[in-house]
């Protein structure tokens, strides 16, 4: 007790302490500023490609619309699992993420169906560099939630072992960082193809 | 509020406690698969060293074929076999590959993986004060993906078709075709998938940098008290995470345009009379996306060693570094032009000469605060109490390369100015001055200073001079020559230039180019003796040989995984107070309260002894915590 007490004292005397982030919390974000650099480039490199003229214009596949959809519910349940995991409620969290698990393989499964919707209206991967910009960023955008999905196992697998509660929240904390960013990403995505189009 | 910050520190500083204990591991888990920083250091300084070894015998082999291009080099066969034409000559694709080989082994994998890798993972923990990386996990990866690509990109090296020949910048569609040059079929795969696990491991370095100097400092060690060390590796690590994953982009769809015909960079193309298939690509776009990473790849190579010479010439001459902001500053504005510049590797592309104009603008910019840094650094040496030690001598040897090949910049560097001099030797000249002796210098000054501290011996300071002597004479002598061919208009990686006329007055100038290059690669064997030789017969290392300030140097002669025993020491002072007016000795280890310095305290420090004992303070109840 006697420790505790003084080490708030510290906080409060001591002016300039180090900023302290959970280190493993901070180079997730670091990773994600890597991943943003990677589109950053890959969509810079769409705008200055597609300035140079000779650019096939196609209509985007409607079911874009629903993945965008799938992936936003996909947030609001990932936020509800980590607001679970807060109330040490592990039960509804291990739901939560299976159900945010399945979301984002149905968003995947979204995706796929997409680039049939393409290929049907002629678009191919081979071809005019319009569409195979749109299945490079689409398919990188896909494997990083691959990976995102892989994360929500090993989220899933510790909220079972009960590893995840309302003192040990880290884990949970980088895996709906991430979940959210990737989202993002794609919105971000959608609208860049939405206004290219 | 307080009660949820402890809970943070305390997982922050978690596995400090374990780490105390040395671990006794077995072989494998001690030398080979470890997480400590500094095996890992060791790690990629040996592989570094391995591939200059490599970059080096390269360079000398299409020197004698520069330099002699009529003789006969039929001794060499029993290392080059096949490459030989039956003449006894390079032959000509082969000494494209050479060309390209060399570029990419001494850009990324001695001066990038070599460099960063080895004073970043050693550096950064001894001197902010801390147990081991953030995570030694994806330290050791880092180091294991970097191992990976060199096997990849060492094989490469001898596959029937050859190594990657279309140049180290790989433009397309030299690089994507496989009917342009025999290296540009498995050789070019080889050399992307070597690349995609170089950046993977440059990325894991780099985030594990940031973190630890961000979350990981010891108690007291403000940014403002950080060695310029510290700061050069962390802008080199933030450069590193922003760029090379536009290098990522950039490799991937070159990757699609090889084996999957898609036409990212390639249009209109006719082999034999025959049409490609490929059309709507652009060659200019893959430019653009390599320069991107491609000009902060020089500041990636450049800042570490700018940040090892810093210290080293400020302990040796017995100095504070003269504005530390300033060198801060500098480089924090170096980190940021070099992602505005890229375009000026490019102004014969046909660009809009506006644009041209503007990316002139910027990259002169550059020289504002280069020349800061080079003021900054004589400065420092200005009445000082220099002690010439190797690692001082090749310090000041990176000043010297880095103002004579900087100022060549100002010409490359104009559009109208770089017409005439593109793709020339004026070129090569220029980088290999800045970028690659200057880094180069700052490696060797880092390996002489920190050696001590590596391998707990000293290296034999008269071979070192020697050494030094011998480099900085032969490099000269190899780059300088190269200013006036290539103000002469000699093109850069061309196989021999017998047929101009005009060329031949130039004969014994590139002879003694090459002679030369000769000279300084043998000089390096001088100093691999001496690092050999030394790590096992060199004199004992004293605890601080240097007389330094950094907390390095607190550790013991060989600091166990965890690298103090006990505490972490606190730090009460920035690392330059050297010859400081008034103290008893010439100068005072950052680990000494201002409250033990009466006699040399200035007005505002005496007012920090009050601070210095809430410091103390906390630091035990820090570690006594859990």
């Amino acid at each position: 007790m006697e420790k505790s007490l003084s080490g708030e004292m510290k906080i409060i005397e001591e002016p300039r302490k180090p900023i302290s982030m959970h280190p493993k919390k901070f180079a997730m974000w670091l990773f994600m500023a890597t991943v943003m650099m990677l589109f950053a480039s890959l969509t810079s490199a769409y705008i200055v490609r597609q300035a140079e003229g000779n650019w096939l214009y196609f209509q985007l596949p409607n079911l874009f619309y629903y993945t965008s959809f799938i992936i936003v519910i996909s947030s609001v349940t990932m936020q509800w699992a980590y607001f679970e995991a807060k109330k040490d409620n592990l039960a509804r969290v291990r739901t939560l993420v299976i159900v945010t698990s399945i979301l984002g393989i149905g968003f995947l499964v979204g995706q796929f169906l997409a680039w049939g919707e393409l290929v049907r209206s002629s678009v191919y991967f081979v071809g005019n560099p319009s569409g195979s910009f749109l299945y490079v960023l689409t398919g990188l955008h896909g494997l990083h939630i691959v990976s995102a999905v892989v994360f929500l196992m090993i989220v899933l697998n510790s909220a079972v072992r009960s590893r995840i509660n309302s003192k040990n929240m880290a884990q949970m904390e980088m895996c709906t960082t991430y979940w959210h960013f990737l989202g993002a990403l794609w919105i971000y995505l959608f609208i860049f193809f939405l206004i290219n189009q | 509020m307080a009660t949820v910050d402890i809970h943070v520190n305390a997982d922050v500083h978690h596995h400090d406690d374990h780490e105390e204990h040395e671990h006794h591991g077995n072989f494998w888990t001690s030398y080979i698969f470890c997480q400590d920083h500094k095996v890992i250091a060791k790690q990629f300084l040996i592989t570094g060293m391995a591939w200059a070894l490599i970059g080096g015998v390269l360079s000398v082999i299409f020197r004698l074929q520069l330099g002699f291009p009529d003789a006969k080099l039929e001794w060499l066969r029993p290392l080059l076999g096949g490459w030989l034409t039956s003449d006894g000559k390079i032959d000509p694709e082969f000494y494209l590959a050479l060309v390209t080989m060399h570029g990419t082994i001494m850009v990324f994998f001695v001066l990038t993986a070599g460099l960063s890798g080895t004073f970043s993972n050693f550096l950064i923990p001894l001197q902010v004060g801390a147990r081991d990386m953030a995570s030694g996990f994806m330290n050791m990866l880092s180091y294991w993906f970097f191992f990976m690509s060199s096997a990849v990109m060492f094989t490469s090296l001898f596959i029937s078709t050859g190594p990657a020949g279309g140049g180290w910048t790989v433009y397309p569609p030299l690089s994507a075709l496989p009917q342009a040059v025999q290296g540009s079929g498995l050789g070019m795969t080889l050399w992307l998938v070597s690349m995609a696990l170089f950046i993977v491991s440059t990325l894991l370095g780099g985030i594990n940098y940031i973190t630890t100097i961000i979350n990981m400092r010891t108690q007291g060690m403000s940014f403002t008290r950080m060695p310029l060390t510290i700061w050069a590796f962390f802008f080199t690590a933030i450069i590193g995470l922003l760029s090379f994953p536009v290098l990522f982009g950039a490799a991937l769809l070159l990757i699609f345009d090889r084996s999957f015909g898609t036409s990212f960079y390639l249009s209109d193309i006719y082999i034999g009379g025959e049409a490609l298939p490929h059309v709507g690509g652009s060659p200019i776009l893959f430019q653009h996306l390599f320069w991107f990473l491609g000009h902060p790849e020089v500041y990636i190579v450049l800042l570490p060693a700018l940040g090892i010479t810093s210290e080293i010439i400020a302990t040796n001459s017995r100095k504070p570094i003269f504005g530390y902001k300033a060198m801060v500053g500098s480089m924090l504005f170096i980190a940021i032009l070099s992602f505005v510049v890229w375009a000026h590797h490019m102004f014969v592309t046909g660009m809009n000469p506006f644009l041209g104009s503007i990316f002139t603008l910027l990259t002169l910019i550059i020289a504002v605060p280069s020349a800061v840094k080079i003021f900054n650094y004589v400065t420092t040496l200005w009445k000082g109490n220099i002690k010439f030690t190797a690692a001082m001598l090749f310090s000041i040897g990176l000043v010297s390369f880095f103002l004579t090949g900087g100022v060549t910049g100002l010409f490359l560097g104009n559009s109208a100015v770089d017409i005439q001099l593109h793709d020339t030797y004026f070129v090569v000249a220029h980088f290999h001055l800045v970028m690659g002796s200057a880094s180069f210098f700052g490696m060797i000054a880092g390996i002489y200073h920190w050696f001590p501290k590596m391998f707990g011996r000293m290296m034999d300071e008269r071979l070192g001079s020697i050494h030094f002597w011998l480099t900085f004479v032969g490099v000269y002598m190899v780059f300088f020559p190269m200013h006036y061919i290539g103000i002469a208009g000699f093109p850069r990686r061309y196989y021999s230039w017998t047929n101009f006329e005009t060329f031949s007055s130039f004969t014994d100038l590139n002879m003694l180019v090459s002679v030369a290059a000769i000279i300084t690669l043998s000089a390096q064997f001088i100093f691999l003796f001496n690092f050999f030789y030394s790590i096992f017969r060199g004199k004992l290392a004293p605890a601080n040989p240097w007389d330094s300030n950094t907390i390095e140097w607190t550790t013991p002669r060989h600091p166990g995984h965890g690298n103090w025993v006990g505490e972490i020491p606190t730090v009460y002072r920035w690392s330059y107070d050297y010859s400081k007016p008034g103290a008893k000795e010439d100068f005072i280890p950052q680990t000494i309260p201002y409250s033990e310095t009466p006699e040399s305290n200035l007005p505002h420090e005496n007012e920090l002894i009050k601070l210095e004992m809430g410091n103390s303070g906390a630091i035990v109840i820090d570690e006594k915590k859990h």
